[in-house]
């Protein structure tokens, strides 16, 4: 029997690995992840838990000690946070290049300066080509079910690559919410022992992160954007493979109330659940509006997307991070990328907005959803436009 | 990179990369022809050489092997050509040459 408890996405983080009997975790505490690292270094204490907890000095170490564990076939685990995440920044690229299937969760989080603890993308987006598996959670619950199968699919031997579980800083992971936790068997059945076919052994000597020179780099950066891109049919069977076991289907791209909507709504994390209020909104007033919450953020998912979006007239992408002097929002620009050659396409509206832990209400959305169809309608010469900050911003033109 | 790349060269694709860029074949560095890297040679003067070793010791590639006399001589395959035994060498038995003379 399943149980529903109160856990906060933290401490849901935490629990996952857990039950995934994680054998490694080096993780050095920053907010807003403290508490996985405290929750987990708390259960290696108490004896729930046998695995190492190799305490680190920097974020840097931690996942250099996750690349060497994983390297011997320990499933591993560790988490992070903003500056935290860019100070991994050399060794995020090592994870994934040498195509260690380590486990991190991400708690969204602000980048300096001005310092900021609160949640926003920016993170996300300074790693977003760093050749991870990538996955958003709106919810506690879906960060214990993303940390679960973010195991089942990143040691499948089929794509062993690294993933990242996002998840909103203070939004998630300091809300306590309803979780439903599987049993022990439930678990193992869908997550098999960890056999990692290149494990570092004495008696079977081989070299792990030789150097590449020019005659060699080009193919194995070509080979490892192969693997990642071929990945996406495996992380979808996996999210099949976890609804039927556990009972939660997921899908890369995941439509709400969409059903022939003419305008769309595109959100990631935990903001898809504030927006959905919007949207019910409008839907009871008879709009056609409806949501697609963002789930698979790299693999990029190009044709779940496409699909998702046919006979759509307008859609609205909402971003929580600036690309600096670029074209809008970094979600929206890829978004207008992957539908560029399209015969038909929506107008696509770009809106950024909930930096640094800015709040984003029920009514900033159903602004975003008027303003976004007034500018397909009429037209704008701004790259994007804000919502909730202080000060008309124009003038940002392509 | 790999065994497999030095074995099949050109034809050595992306498709061909092991997963990670790792290494299955130990100690394959070997197949490496290092001496291609030279410019100068060492020439060793059997009739000034004491057999001491020095040259042997020092080699930072094991290029320099003992022959069955006791006197030593260099794989050239392996030597880059760094010097290091003609500087070490006390009865300055060991020259450098152009690798273009003969």
């Amino acid at each position: 029997m399943s149980k529903r408890v109160g856990l906060e996405a933290s401490h849901a983080a935490a629990e996952a690995a857990r039950m995934a009997d994680v054998d490694v975790i080096a993780a050095y505490p920053i907010t807003p992840q403290t508490h996985i690292p405290e929750r987990l270094a708390e259960m290696v204490a108490d004896g729930e838990l046998t695995a190492a907890y190799i305490p680190v000095e920097s974020e840097h170490s931690a996942l250099s000690t996750c690349v060497g564990a994983a390297a011997v076939g320990a499933r591993t685990f560790t988490a992070t946070a903003g500056p935290g995440l860019e100070y991994m920044h050399n060794v995020v690229y090592i994870a994934s290049s040498m195509r260690l299937p380590v486990v991190m969760t991400v708690a969204n989080r602000a980048l300096s300066a001005p310092l900021s603890i609160w949640g926003d993308h920016s993170d996300v987006m300074a790693v977003r080509d760093t050749g991870w598996i990538q996955v958003f959670c709106q919810n506690s619950q879906e960060a214990f079910d993303m940390t679960l199968w973010a195991f089942r699919v990143g040691e499948d031997s089929r794509v062993l690559s690294p993933v990242m579980v996002h998840f909103d800083g203070f939004h998630l992971t300091h809300v306590t919410e309803p979780v439903i936790l599987p049993e022990q068997e439930e678990v193992d059945r869908f997550l098999p022992r960890f056999h990692y076919p290149f494990a570092l052994d004495p008696d079977k000597p081989m070299t792990h992160g030789a150097f590449g020179p020019p005659d060699i780099y080009s193919e194995a950066k070509i080979a490892q954007e192969v693997a990642l891109r071929k990945s996406k049919a495996v992380l979808i069977q996996g999210f099949k493979e976890f609804g039927d076991i556990l009972g939660r289907y997921y899908h890369p791209v995941e439509p709400y109330r969409a059903e022939g909507a003419k305008t769309l709504l595109l959100t990631m994390g935990s903001f898809s659940e504030t927006a959905k209020i919007a949207i019910d909104a409008r839907k009871d007033k008879g709009e056609s509006v409806g949501l697609i919450n963002l789930r698979l953020w790299r693999p990029f998912p190009f044709q779940e997307l496409r699909q998702a979006v046919k006979g759509v007239s307008t859609l609205v992408v909402f971003d929580r991070c600036i690309s600096f002097g670029g074209p809008g929002g970094p979600v929206c620009s890829e978004i207008r990328s992957a539908l560029y050659n399209e015969k038909e396409s929506p107008k696509v509206v770009s809106f950024i907005g909930g930096l640094g832990g800015r709040d984003m209400a029920v009514e900033d959305f159903e602004y975003v959803i008027d303003r976004g169809r007034e500018i397909a309608e009429k037209g704008s010469n701004e790259l994007y436009e804000t919502v909730g900050i202080r000060g008309k911003v124009a003038g940002i033109r392509g | 990179m790999t065994g497999k790349r030095l074995k099949t060269g050109a034809d050595f694709t992306w498709r061909d990369m092991e997963v990670g860029n790792i290494i299955t074949e130990a100690g394959n560095a070997a197949l490496r022809r290092t001496g291609d890297w030279r410019s100068q040679r060492p020439i060793i003067d059997r009739e000034k050489c004491n057999k001491c070793g020095l040259c042997w010791l020092y080699c930072p590639d094991a290029a320099i092997k003992p022959v069955e006399d006791g006197c030593y001589e260099t794989d050239l395959f392996y030597c880059k050509g760094c010097g290091i035994c003609a500087k070490v060498c006390a009865r300055e038995a060991i020259a450098m040459i152009e690798e273009e003379e003969k």
